[in-house]
Order: structure tokens, then sequence, then C-alpha cells
């Protein structure tokens, strides 16, 4: 086969971290290749060399067998080079053609919109996408705005195309639409670099995986050859259990009632509609839907954070058995009235931590309040940092300097359920918790919820892996444009069945 | 009733002097639509006013008053008009670079170094116009009569043509449209010109793209840096001819420092939110808010003190209009989304 594109011994460094080492990879023409390795492995950086984000510092990239420097996007384009980021780089107020063409130097200055959306049209017939050039980004879904992601890379004729975590927004069918699109590219003779951490997703749709392991490269093989296990281990550098424990707890009691919970946004439009259901101690309820169906809404409710409408009605139930109604609360009613409540919430620094301090003022944030001196206790959340941070195996290089933003993703993300799980909450919900981190931290966190299931918490599990849910949850509750489509026992359905649910009430039954 | 039809008789003289008065800010907010398309927010459009508008003067009057005089010759109308345009488009320019120097290349916070910019600008305005004032020999003796005669200049022939036609109906339709120097209709021109130029064509496209998602502009292949440049310096530019206008067709080419250019600046940049960053909506805007800020003089029995809230109400629609964007959330009507934020490629 001929080679598209080679890479050797490409090193880049950030400060004194060294991000990629000496790494080298050769790509075919009419492949996909998986690139697999943990988070922090190297893998974006890796591509964002070749696609001209950043340079590296040292080692040779040949393009077709020639040896060739891509200093900007540009570069990168001109090499036929395109890349598909994990979060996408289009102008929201542009229409699907305008995005397509950005950047673009046409034979007149004047942009031909006919002539646009000829091409837009002739590509999306060729590898079966469906895309309307005049509609703009903000009007779109997930999977369409990445449609004209793609075809914006192809109209600028890419050869070889790099998809990074293409398929961590998408619904299950979207991701078969995607992959036949893939295919299709493949036969086309387009070389293709997939990132994407669903392991059977590298099974299924390529043909070689290269696994990178903390900036080096650990080797490849034929997809054919390889298995789940066997990929993880090449990961993660030693035999890892890929099975989710998912023990019964026997005790279970009602510890939350939702009722009827509707809640609108700014603009009048119903976010949930008519949401009842009960949150079990002892159960990890987890909450499927696509991204946008109401989940952050959700949880927000339940925390006191948004307005709810007439009619809805959420109770609480504490563990003496005494009834408490929690709607009209803020979050700071919900303390004063014991109400053990925690919350990971989708927006890490947003509304879970403040960046700019460190873990122990992070983690003060929860406990200030306790006693009765009017001087900070420092003792107590300086404890329980360290705790927290030799438990979870937290890799920070102190608990009281360093700004927390300056930690990895797995890393923020372990001190902030670390700390919502130290304020022993009877209800614990989280959104997306395990986005963007590794196999490995996603385990620990999977562990630490069980855990805190067995000890007899309501669970709430917000997420987008279906195969997690499934694994993961006693049940699942689907939203599908903020209306409950169903709540189904995890152990008995399949994957299939909850993407119907997803896109339609009821699953179309 | 009476001061009601009074008002309507004298509506077309205040609405000449609203297009007059518009034209000075219409100038200062197409230049700062410029900038902030690409995602540059100068607050120094005061300062850069008062730059153009000292530049344009100061050329022209040591052309008119000193070589000329010197040497006895006439000054030529042609050349004043060149010397000062140059001269004020130059000086903006250079100061909007200052800007974007700190703001692109060393990354300070743009609010900041806007206001900056805008006490700079006044400063020195108001030390060289100090300066040509001793020259001239003493406060409000500067003149330069040829170049703001021909920055004034009009077809005489037509609006009196024209004038004669509606004389039955006690207004002056040529005055009313055409009694005004040039660059009252380059700005209109100009306007429709960015219209076309970001809507229509690929370059416009780009610069939008550079203030809307400067990430995705880069990563389309968008020289990132260079748009912002040339952007902030061709606006401040164009703002400066606002200064000049104001100089030459406003006050009739001589210096005065009561603050008049800053108050007009800060109008200027209201004036780019009231058009909700559309070239074409800054033409009417910009009449609306000159009739608006002219409107005491024509109201009978207003005091000093009453005629000061009746020149707040240009402000008073802006926040209105303020409001009702952030309200509606029509996305088209938003500012450019990387509005004020610095831009770092390798930030990880």
């Amino acid at each position: 086969m001929e080679k598209a594109l080679e890479l050797k011994n490409i090193t880049k460094h950030f400060g004194s971290l060294i991000a990629n080492d000496h790494i080298g990879l050769t790509l075919y023409k009419g492949e996909i290749l998986s690139l697999l390795g943990e988070n922090g492995s190297g893998k974006t950086t890796l591509m964002n060399m070749i696609s001209g984000i950043y340079y590296p510092d040292e080692g040779q990239i040949f393009v077709d067998g020639k040896e060739v420097e891509i200093k900007s996007p540009k570069d990168a384009f001109d090499l036929h080079i395109g890349m598909i980021h994990q979060h996408f780089k289009l102008v929201d107020v542009f229409t699907a053609a305008e995005n397509i063409v950005l950047g673009l130097e046409g034979e007149k200055g004047k942009l031909d919109k006919k002539a646009v959306h000829a091409a837009v049209k002739e590509i999306a017939d060729r590898y079966g996408f469906e895309i309307d050039p005049n509609k703009k980004i903000y009007d779109m879904s997930v999977s369409e705005k990445q449609t004209v992601e793609i075809v914006k890379v192809l109209y600028r004729g890419a050869n070889i195309l790099i998809l990074d975590e293409p398929t961590a927004v998408l619904t299950p069918q979207e991701t078969n639409k995607l992959f036949a699109v893939m295919r299709n590219m493949k036969q086309d003779g387009k070389a293709i670099i997939i990132i994407t951490h669903k392991l059977h997703e590298v099974l299924d749709v390529s043909d070689r995986v290269v696994v990178l392991r903390k900036g080096k490269y650990i080797g490849d093989v034929e997809t054919k050859n390889a298995s789940q296990q066997s990929l993880t281990d090449m990961m993660v550098g030693r035999a890892v259990s890929l099975n989710i424990d998912r023990p019964h707890y026997e005790n279970q009691r009602d510890t939350l009632l939702v009722e009827h919970l509707t809640v609108r946004d700014k603009e009048g439009v119903k976010k949930l509609d008519d949401v009842t259901f009960t949150a079990r101690g002892g159960e990890i309820l987890g909450i499927a839907g696509i991204a946008g169906s109401g989940q952050r809404e959700l949880l927000e409710s339940i925390a006191g954070l948004q307005h709810l409408e007439e009619g809805s009605k959420i109770t609480y139930i504490n563990p003496e058995g005494k009834h408490i109604d929690v709607n009209g609360m803020d979050p700071l009613d919900i303390i004063n009235n014991n109400i053990l409540l925690s919350f990971v919430p989708e927006d890490r620094f947003g509304m879970g931590l403040v960046g700019g301090m460190d873990i122990t003022k992070n983690v003060m944030l929860r406990t200030y309040r306790r006693g009765a001196s009017p001087v900070l206790d420092r003792k107590y959340p300086l404890d329980l940092s360290n705790k927290i941070v030799n438990d979870l195996e937290v890799m920070t290089p102190d608990v009281n300097k360093t700004p927390i933003r300056k930690l990895s993703g797995g890393n923020v993300q372990k001190v902030l359920v670390g700390r919502e799980i130290e304020c022993h909450p009877t209800v614990l919900m989280t959104a997306y918790a395990v986005r963007g981190l590794d196999i490995n931290t996603s385990y620990t966190i999977y562990n630490l919820l069980t855990e805190q299931k067995m000890q007899g918490v309501a669970v709430i599990y917000v997420g987008e892996d279906l195969d997690v849910l499934l694994e993961l949850c006693d049940r699942l509750l689907v939203l599908c444009g903020g209306k409950v489509s169903g709540i189904v026992d995890a152990r008995k359905i399949t994957k299939e069945e909850v993407g119907l649910m997803m896109t339609k009430v009821g699953g179309g039954a | 009733m009476n001061g009601f039809l009074n008002f309507l008789i004298s509506f077309p003289t205040l609405l000449h002097s609203g297009i007059i008065f518009g034209t000075v800010i219409m100038y200062g907010a197409l230049g700062e639509i410029i900038t902030e398309k690409s995602g540059n927010l100068n607050l120094g459009v005061p300062g850069i006013m008062y730059l153009g508008g000292i530049a344009g003067l100061a050329s022209t009057f040591f052309y008119e008053n000193i070589y000329c005089v010197n040497n006895g010759v006439q000054p030529s109308a042609f050349l004043c008009i060149v010397m000062a345009l140059v001269a004020a488009f130059l000086a903006s320019a250079l100061g909007a670079l200052i800007y974007s120097f700190l703001t692109i290349t060393l990354r300070t916070n743009q609010n900041v170094t806007g206001l900056t910019l805008t006490i700079f600008g006044s400063g020195i305005g108001n030390f060289f116009g100090g300066s040509l004032n001793k020259l001239a020999g003493g406060v409000g003796q500067i003149n330069t009569l040829v170049t703001s005669a021909s920055f004034r200049a009009y077809p005489a022939k037509l609006v009196n043509a024209l004038d004669k036609v509606t004389e039955k109906l006690h207004f002056g339709l040529g005055t009313l449209l055409f009694s005004y120097g040039f660059l009252t209709f380059v700005a209109i021109a100009l306007a429709i010109f960015l219209w076309y130029f970001f809507t229509k064509t690929r370059t416009g496209l780009s610069l939008r793209a550079v203030g809307e998602n400067t990430g995705t502009a880069d990563a389309a292949g968008i020289n990132v840096t260079a748009f912002k440049y040339l952007a902030t310096c061709i606006g401040g530019g164009i703002s400066g001819i606002g200064g000049l206008y104001y100089v030459m067709n406003y006050i009739g080419g001589t210096w005065e420092n009561q603050g008049t250019i800053e108050a007009l600046g800060w109008l200027a940049v209201a004036l780019v939110i009231f058009a909700t960053w559309k070239p074409l909506r800054s033409i009417w805007g910009s009449y609306l808010f000159g009739v608006l800020y002219w409107a005491y003089f024509y109201i009978p029995g207003l005091t000093r003190s009453s005629q000061e809230i009746f020149k707040m109400i240009p402000y008073i629609v802006t926040i209105f209009v303020l409001l009702m964007v952030s309200m509606r959330r029509k996305k088209e009507d938003q500012p450019p989304a990387s509005l004020g934020l610095p831009y770092f490629r390798e930030e990880r």
C-alpha cells in the first residue's frame, strides 16, 4: 500500500512536560487508523502538529513520500490534511456553506453562493451526508455540526482526515451513519485517523490501531488481531479489569421523589416536561439522552438552581423517613435544611470549582460553614484535601499552592468528586463525570460511585456513553426533548433500544 | 398645538443639523464596526477622533497659514483636502496601531488599553491645539479658511434650483438633501460598501470569522494577527476622519477644547451598539442621534438645565436598544462572539 503520511521522531515539549517523545507513525492510503491512548498520552498534541496548530520541536513529517514543514493550518490544507476537532471549529452565526468556504481564496473576491452549494451537494451525495448549506450553525444538532466539519475538510480537498473523538457526542445511530461515511471515504482512497476512547468502535471501524502511552509510541496492531482487553493492556501498560462491578444493594429505600417536574428556559421553551421519577438510596439511576435533552435542567432543578413551573414537586426523604419539600429552595436553603445533597456539575470550573484556587481552598468552599468561630478553620479542609489526594491518587505537586486549573482534567474531576463524596451525601448527582477522562480514571470514578451506592446513597448518573450507562446503572431514565421517554431496567435492555428511546419518546415501539 | 406646528415646520432644519452632527459619529462608528468585527473592542475611539482632528487641522494650518503666507502663494483647495485627509487618517491609524500592538501582540486588556488611548488622544489633541492657538495669536484665532471651505463646498446651483421647487412648502429640498460637504456623502457610500464587504465578499467573511470565533478562523487558515492589525488600524483611520469632519465641517476649521470630540466619540461607540454592528443601520442611526441631540434647540420653553436632559436622549435610546437586543437574543444582532478576548494559539 502507498504511504499517505509518515512521522519520524516527532517530539514536542510544553515547558518541562514532554507531550510527544520521538514518535514515529505511518498512515497508508485507503486505511482507517485508530490512535489510542489514555488522556495525556499525547494523541491530540500529535494530531495538532499534523494539522498545523502546533509546531514540533524535533522530527520530520512526510506527506506522499516528500518531507514537508507544517507551520500553520493553512500549510496543512495545502497538503490536503484536514482535522475535525473535538470541539467544533465553526462560527455559530454563519451558515453551513459560509463555514465550509471560510478562509479559502476564490477566483473572485465575491462569494459565489450557488457554486459553493453545488460543490457541497456533490460531496454530500458522493459520501452519503445529509446537509443543508443554508442552515445556520446555531440551529444545528451536534451531529449536523459534525457533518459540516467533515464536509468542510473534504471541500478543501483533504486526502488525509483526522477525527478527534468524533463519536463522543453522537447517538449509536448517528455513530453508525458516521462510520458508514468513513468507510465510503476509505473506498475513495482517503486516509483516515480516528481518535476515540471507545474500544468497541475502534474494533468496529478501523483497520489498524496505534497505541501511545505517556507521550511514547507503544506499538501498532492489525485490528483483526486485537481485542478490547489486549488494547487496554497496551494502553495502560498493565492488565486492567474492564468489567464494571454491579453489586445489588439489598435495603433500597426511596430518597428523592420528583413529580411532574416542568422547567422552561428564558425564551419560555419547555426544557423539562412533566418529568416524574423516584431516586432510590442504594441504586445508581442513569440518565441517558441526546446532549441538551434536559439533563442539565433536571439536575439543576433538584439542586435548587432552576425556577420550577407550577405543579412541579420535588420531595426529599431523609434517613429518618421525614418528607421535606424541596421545590422553591435555593442551594443555601437545602444546606440549612440538612438535606444531604451533592452535585458534580457538568461545568467543572463554572459551577464546581474555582480554577484559580488550590485544592484546599476548593475543599473549603464546602466546609467553611462548619464550626462557630468567625475565623476560617484551615486544618479540617487541609486534612480532607490530603485524604482525597491520597485515596484517589490525585497527581498534584501540592494541595495548598498550585491553582487547580493547572491540574489535568482527570485530576480535577477526582478532586471534585472526592470533595462531594466527603460531604457524606444521601443523594449524589453527577453530570458527565467521566467526560474527557481516560479509561483508568473513568474506572476509578465508576468504582467510587458504586461504593457510594453500596453505602445506601441514591446516585444519579448523567452520562453519554451508553455502554457504560448499561453496565454501571441499575435503572435507566431516558430523556427525549425534555420528556421521560422511559424508565427501564439497565440489566435488561439493549443499546439499540435505548438509542431509539433517545430519539423518540417511547422508542417508537 | 401652535408649538407642535412650529416644530413640524422647523423639522427639515433640525434634520439638516442632525445629518451634519450624525456624520461625525457615523465615521467614528463605521471605523469602530470594522475594528470590532475583528474582535477588538477599541474604546479609544474618542482619543482617535482627537488625533484625526488635530492632525488634519495642524497639517493644513501649517500649509495655509505659514507656508502659503510666507511664500505668498494661494493655497490649493485640492492640496488642502488631500493633506488633511491623509494626515487625519495616518495619525488615527497610528493611534490604533499603538492599541493593536498592545492588545494583539502584547495581549493587554482591551478595555484598559482603549480607555488609556482616549486619554492619550485627547491630551495630544488639546496640547497641539493649544500650541496652534499660540502660533495663531490666541484662543479661537486658528483659521484654516480655504481648507474648511473646500470641505464644506456643495453644489450651490443644484441646491438653489431644488429649493425653488419646494419654496411654497416652507422648506428647501435642495438644502436638506445636498447642502453638505462631500465627506457627508462619502460616509453613506462607505457604509454601503462596508455592508457589501462584510456580507458578500470572502475577505469580509474571514474578517467576521476572526471576530466571531478566532480559533476557528485560525484553524481555517486565516492570518488572524494580520486581520486584527489591519482591521483595527483601518478602522482607527476611518474613525479619525470623524474628528476631521468635526473640525472642518462642524466648527469651521478651528480648534476648541471643551471636550466635544470626546462626547461625540462616546456617542460613536454607542452608535455601534445601536446599529447592532451593521453599517447600514448606522446611517439612519447616526442621523437619528443627531436629530435627538439637536431636538432641544427646536423645542420651545427649555431652560439651560432641561436642555441637558434632552442631550442625554441618544444615550438613553442606546441603553434601550441594548436591553431590547439582549432580551430578544437574536443571534444576528449580538456583538461578535470573541469581542474583547485576547487570542493565544498554543494555549492548553
